[in-house]
């Protein structure tokens, strides 16, 4: 009797196990047949003259995407000197300041919805309020767009990182006579500085990707510019512009600029997590050896 | 016992925890340059009681005190009492060693520096803190290394050089061995008799023996009421209470 419950427990085991496998398997498949294609028809368009020279006129097999990249850079460092102190300081308002309030608690509920907000929604508003009243989309409408979805990233992230460093580091700092705003300052931001800057690097990754918000309000430029109050290009509106050309030339030239911008995130977000990994400071001390493993998935 | 100056004075203190009263009508002396050890079965609010010495309650929202806590001549559970300078005269050493994410110098110098202590002063209390906490041998060639770099015993040293380089009247322990190996516990306690050359001491222990063996006086605590109260000597070998004596020979708890 015991040996054959022993023998239908193993064998739920082995089924549940294989249904896991598959099921990583597919999704790892499309992965990587995604990253393959992008590899294969990106990489052999990478030359010199498309990150220095500026677009030939269409049709003509010339230039570059300089332009582009540059915009892009431009946009991306904006939006974060917009999008990096809100969230920061409203993680850190959600974490050490709101905690017992139900109105941020409301509030932080927002937040997470705002994790998952479609970005064309963002670029809608930023093109209502800054596009309109101007008469002509300016590039600084899009910075804000993207700064803005940035933010709920780095809000979620800052506020994990801060309550997972102990209280009683905290009350260590009260108990020398501190002021919160200085314990704040020096004891629990430093200590979750690195998840802090792993929350940065990821609300990058995740707005260096985005084309809707960028459409309704840097919209595109043909030519190099740096006035943040015209249109600016950006690389996933030149790609999504170059992809819907007839011009093969300008096909490649997106596949090559869609393989940087994915190396790009992807180098992001690896950066990003190997600092998860690389152990919190006082988790050296709180989580000795013992569970520092199961902690991080390791 | 000789001079008997009172440092705290607690007269009828209740406290809750919202609802949940936790302390009940507790009123002891606390003297000066004493060890006070408080000692009860896990749950009877030694720990609770001892935070209310320094209002570390304030920081969770819908805590309660009732009572008066006297110290320096004024009510501390007051509600005018700047509570920075309550916390700079009486500090606290935690369950588990507390260092902040910096050197092992600016661990001791953050009390310092926030009181306003600069340049030669500054290195000078730093070490003499060190000094005082038995560290100093050990870490003066590595005082620019991480915190971290020390060991468990070395770190709750080093925390209760952070806190006596502040010169408080008055340190609350909180089983400050309790995640000690025993080496490192026979140097803190040692430490304990040492530091009470200077400062007025409560420690809250889990540790018979070392009640018996740090302290002047003791507390007997049960189901959030002070049971007995006096010197150590008489607690161990001559209580009132039946409930102290059943405690102390380890009948229950």
């Amino acid at each position: 009797m015991e040996k054959v419950v022993l023998y239908r427990r193993k064998l739920i085991s082995k089924v549940m196990l294989f249904l896991s496998f598959i099921a990583a398997i597919y999704g790892l498949f499309w992965l990587f047949w995604i990253l393959g294609t992008l590899f294969l028809n990106g990489f052999k368009h990478l030359n010199l003259s498309l990150f220095i020279e500026d677009p030939g006129p269409p049709g003509i097999e010339e230039g570059g995407l300089r332009h582009a990249f540059i915009g892009h850079a431009i946009i991306t460092f904006i939006a974060s000197v917009i999008g990096v102190p809100i969230g920061i300081f409203s993680g850190i308002y959600y974490s050490e300041y709101g905690r017992d309030s139900k109105f941020f608690k409301v509030l932080r509920n927002i937040t997470d919805i705002m994790v998952s907000t479609p970005s064309i929604i963002m670029g809608a508003v930023m093109y209502a309020l800054f596009v309109v009243p101007f008469k002509h989309f300016n590039a600084l409408a899009g910075c804000l767009a993207l700064g803005m979805l940035m933010v709920p990233v780095i809000s979620k992230t800052t506020e994990e990182m801060l309550k997972l460093v102990p209280f009683t580091l905290r009350e260590a700092a009260y108990a020398l006579g501190a002021f919160k705003w200085q314990l704040i300052k020096d004891v629990v931001l430093r200590s979750a500085k690195i998840g802090i800057l792993t929350g940065v690097l990821l609300g990058m990754a995740r707005i260096s990707g985005e084309t809707a918000p960028l459409l309704f309000t840097a919209f595109n430029n043909h030519y190099l510019s740096f006035d943040v109050f015209k249109p600016m290009a950006s690389l996933t509106v030149t790609i999504f512009d170059y992809a819907m050309s007839p011009y093969d030339f300008w096909h490649n030239q997106a596949w090559a600029a869609s393989f940087c911008l994915t190396l790009f995130v992807l180098i992001l977000s690896v950066v990003a997590k190997t600092l998860v990994h690389s152990n919190f400071d006082w988790v050296r001390i709180f989580k000795r050896k013992k569970d520092r493993g199961i902690r991080y998935g390791r | 016992m000789e001079d008997k100056k009172v440092e705290i004075e607690v007269k009828s203190l209740n406290f809750y925890y919202g609802k949940d009263l936790a302390l009940k009508n507790i009123s002891m002396k606390v003297y000066h340059n004493k060890v006070t050890a408080l000692i009860g079965p896990s749950g009877c609010g030694k720990t609770t009681f001892l935070r209310c010495l320094n209002r570390m309650h304030d920081l969770y929202v819908g805590n309660r005190y009732e009572g008066e806590i006297i110290f320096e001549g004024k009510n501390i559970l007051d509600k005018k009492i700047d509570l920075i300078e309550l916390r700079a005269k009486i500090g606290m050493v935690f369950q588990k060693p507390t260092p902040f994410p910096m050197s092992i110098f600016d661990n001791v110098a953050y009390g310092l520096k926030l009181k306003g202590i600069k340049g030669s002063e500054l290195k000078d209390r730093v070490e003499a803190a060190l000094k005082d906490a038995a560290l100093w041998d050990e870490v003066k060639d590595r005082l620019k290394e991480s915190a971290f770099s020390l060991s468990g015993g070395q770190q709750q040293r080093l925390c209760i050089a952070r806190a006596i380089a502040v010169e408080p009247k008055v340190l609350l322990f909180d089983e400050p061995t309790s995640a000690l190996d025993p080496i490192s516990t026979a140097k803190i306690e040692d430490l304990i008799v040492e530091l009470k050359k200077k400062i007025t001491i409560v420690i809250v222990t889990h540790n018979m023996q070392q009640a018996a063996r740090t302290s002047d006086y003791t507390a007997f605590m049960y189901l959030g009421e002070l049971i007995e109260v006096g010197p150590t000597e008489k607690i161990f070998t001559n209580p009132d209470k039946k409930l102290t004596e059943d405690y102390i020979t380890g009948r229950f708890g």
